[in-house]
């Protein structure tokens, strides 16, 4: 660092010299490409006639770093993802940081380093940003706010219009890996497991997809906060069709299972960060599958369960003893409990 | 074979569905028949494995006040919180009670204002953290019924042994025999069968329950928490209607003895002694809470403060008028029943002790979308 | 109205602590509530404690019952009528 000191001061969110030698040395240096380069207001960014998707979240996650990730890459995955879900190719990002003064520079350097790995991991880049810093206590230790823009070309989903009773409702993967991930790494509760974040760019994957069932897939949905029963929810919610998940099609690795049993928490609540859930017309369920197995974050994917004519707007859960349960949106984040 | 893990077998949908026709076969020879499971987690579980739907329809199972932090009054929250604004007294808790409602405030919100607050798995996990910090003093807030009451005695008993002067327990634990009395001599109560806790009675033993069918002639079931033995439970109890011999089984045996688990007992009886509580919705109870006994009196977290002030706060504790919460935890009224249930009382803004733990009977009507 | 989980006692630390295991997912115990663990033994894990080892003869012969009562029960729910009482 040109200033030599090893954590973030309120100078570096003054505006001043400290503020851009932070610019210049760290974020400019790992980011580099042609249209953050000049350092301007607004980046300029060429894009060819269509539509264009955009995005934004904000990223907050403790512990900062966690099994599998740290909240660098997930800042970049969140939005990327939820371009990729609409069937837009990311192409550029903004990245505005709120930092804790005394956040020591090492810390956010691996996680911009983080960020700079998952982007060219993507092929997106961070064109344009902003930094400040707020006193110690101010808030705890960095949220990242990240913004993405898309372009939209076909073959793009049909949309949540389209989709009728019979369509198949398939996952990429196991779910919750996420949430519990997280979980098992908050130090106080002393659970040891070896539970990984599966926080993932999924726009390859997805891209895929696309190309492989052009006129298949009518939704696509990427389970974070609330997870898997949120986004089922979302879904369903004042239509005219119900969803039916099979219990015992529903993926989660066996560490999960059991980390969420001795916690009670419900994993179909859980976030994940690298799945998709995708709504096919059926006569495409076979060879979506396929496809995302053969991709390396697909390997496992399946199919969970079916749009239904009724109860509508519900989501009905079959249980292994072939009762039904059923799946609301949650409320709130869980707690681990012991009654 | 056994499958005591993951208890595989007695999840086998094969065994559920024999269970199930066996108990539509004895239903119909009965009239409508109500049974009561008392413990929060088997309301759970009856929903969560969709149990619910598959019995008979005149048979009808409500739920008992086995909620141990819904059953905490708010006083004790007020307490808490109070204990929290102390300076240097740092408030250890299970993750269960840091958003349930005191009068005014609760303990997550009392963090964001600065409250020192450590949310744990085990009461264990207090002694380090007490030991790390000697000039702070950590109070443990024990909730939760005789599964848990013997962990926290544990604690106290090797805060001792070890020499931690500075760790104290909020005692606010409840006791389930106790509850069962008041709630088999309120006259409004009309069960036939009891679904009788499950973790409770490893520690208490099924012979604990033996007035249930001696004194009220109620038969009651010992029950596991897997598929298989919520429906073995339910065709136990239908069995024994049909005979009208009321008994106490035990279908949980692989964890559950006539006499409990001595030495947690008797960890229990060193430190605790009984007194009267009071129970949210349910009113004053006799002997069905825990006090530490004379000879722990220093880790009393409530001997931190002055006794005027802890008795005009226990005066002073309101609830939320209008719940139907006392009839719900005694049985005689169901979550949709009540007026706020899902419009003004829900998870994330709970009036009354039923919505305020994830197994509050409100809580687990909500969550799986009953009466909505 | 307590969650506590079967899960696979690993080995003995010290006198009254332990390792449990379920599906990979490990914890330090407190044993101090049950006598005679042996490695492999499956315990019921609540709070952080031991609070009692699962019978295995136990389970065996309640499924043993089961499986008999399904051999004698018809399938379709065809089950003969009972008196009332």
């Amino acid at each position: 660092m040109s200033d030599g000191r090893r954590e973030i001061l309120l100078a570096h969110g003054g505006g001043g010299r400290m503020t851009h030698a932070l610019v210049r040395d760290l974020f400019l240096h790992a980011f580099d490409n042609p249209a953050l380069a000049p350092l301007e207001d607004a980046a300029r960014i060429d894009v060819t006639s269509g539509s264009i998707a955009f995005t934004t979240d904000s990223f907050v996650v403790s512990p900062v770093v966690f099994p599998g990730g740290d909240l660098g890459k997930l800042a970049v995955c969140g939005t990327v993802n939820d371009l990729a879900v609409c069937g837009a190719r990311p192409i550029a990002l903004s990245a505005g940081f709120l930092l804790e003064e005394g956040l020591p520079m090492p810390l956010l350097e691996s996680i911009v380093a983080s960020m700079r790995r998952t982007c060219e991991e993507v092929g997106v880049k961070i064109v344009t940003g902003d930094t400040k810093v707020v006193e110690r206590g101010g808030l705890d230790q960095i949220f990242i706010n990240t913004a993405g823009i898309g372009v939209l070309a076909p073959p793009l989903p049909s949309g949540a219009a389209t989709v009728r009773p019979g369509d198949c409702i398939l996952v990429s993967g196991p779910l919750a890996d996420h949430g519990m991930a997280v979980l098992s790494a908050r130090n106080e509760l002393r659970f040891d497991t070896t539970i990984e974040s599966d926080c993932a760019p999924l726009w390859d994957l997805i891209c895929a997809l696309l190309a492989a069932v052009p006129n298949g897939v009518r939704w696509m949905r990427d389970p974070t906060r609330g997870g898997f029963g949120t986004v089922l929810n979302e879904l369903a919610a004042g239509r005219d069709f119900g969803i039916e998940i099979e219990e015992a099609a529903v993926p989660f690795r066996p560490e999960v299972r059991a980390l969420s049993e001795i916690l009670g928490i419900d994993p179909l609540y859980v976030a994940c960060e690298g799945r998709v859930v995708v709504v096919v017309e059926p006569g495409s369920a076979e060879l979506a599958l396929a496809t995302m197995r053969s991709h390396p974050l697909g390997r496992e994917a399946t199919q969970t369960g079916r749009i239904v004519c009724d109860p509508a707007g519900r989501v009905v859960l079959r249980t292994r003893i072939g009762g039904t349960r059923i799946v609301e949106v949650p409320s709130g984040e869980q707690l681990p409990r012991i009654c | 074979m056994i499958g005591l893990d993951a208890g595989a077998a007695f999840n086998d949908p094969a065994l559920c569905a024999m269970l199930r026709d066996r108990i539509d076969a004895v239903a119909r020879t009965l009239p409508r028949i109500t049974l009561m499971e008392v413990c929060g987690t088997h309301t759970d579980a009856f929903f969560r494995f969709g149990v619910r739907g598959l019995l008979p329809q005149n048979l009808r199972v409500i739920s008992g006040p086995g909620c141990p932090v819904c059953v905490t009054p708010t006083a004790t929250i007020d307490l808490a919180i109070r204990l929290a604004a102390e300076r240097d007294v740092h408030i250890v808790t299970f993750g269960d009670m840091i958003r349930v409602p005191g009068s005014n405030s609760s303990l997550e919100r009392e963090r964001a204002r600065g409250a020192r607050l450590d949310v744990v798995y085990s009461p264990i996990d207090a002694i380090p953290l007490a030991r790390a910090e000697p000039q702070k003093t950590f109070v443990f807030l024990g909730v939760g019924f005789e599964t848990t009451a013997p962990t926290v005695a544990m604690m106290i008993e090797r805060a001792e042994r070890e020499g931690i002067p500075n760790l104290r327990v909020l005692a606010a634990h409840k006791l389930v025999p106790p509850a069962l009395h008041a709630l088999l001599s309120n006259p409004a109560l009309r069960v036939d069968g009891l679904i009788l806790p499950g973790h409770v009675s490893v520690i208490l033993g099924s012979d604990a329950y033996r007035f249930v069918a001696e004194r009220y002639r109620i038969p009651g079931t010992v029950c596991g928490f897997e598929p298989v033995d919520l429906l073995r439970g339910v065709l136990d109890l239908l069995e024994m209607r049909a005979s009208g011999v009321p008994r106490i089984t035990n279908a949980y045996a692989r964890a559950v003895s006539p006499e409990g688990n001595r030495r947690a007992l008797a960890v229990l009886d060193a430190v605790f002694e009984p007194e009267d509580a009071v129970w949210r919705g349910l009113g004053m109870i006799p002997a069905s809470g825990l006090a530490l006994r004379p000879h722990l009196h220093h880790r009393d977290a409530l001997a931190l403060l002055d006794p005027g002030e802890v008795d005009r706060i226990t005066r002073e504790a309101r609830d939320e008028e209008g719940c139907l919460c006392g009839e719900i935890l005694c049985g005689t009224a169901l979550p949709p029943d009540c007026p706020l249930f899902g419009a003004v009382c829900t998870p994330e803004s709970p009036v009354g002790p039923c919505m305020v733990s994830s197994e509050g009977t409100c809580a687990a009507y909500f969550k799986y979308g009953e009466g909505r | 109205m307590c969650l506590a989980v079967p899960m696979r006692f690993v080995e003995r630390r010290a006198d009254e602590v332990g390792i449990v295991e379920l599906s990979g997912v490990r914890r330090e115990v407190h044993l101090g509530f049950v006598e005679n663990l042996e490695p492999g033994d499956y315990v019921l894990v609540h709070a952080g404690f031991v609070i009692e080892k699962l019978d295995p003869e136990r389970a065996e012969a309640d499924l043993r019952l089961l499986n008999e009562l399904f051999d004698e029960t018809p399938r379709g729910g065809a089950l003969p009528r009972e008196p009332r009482d």
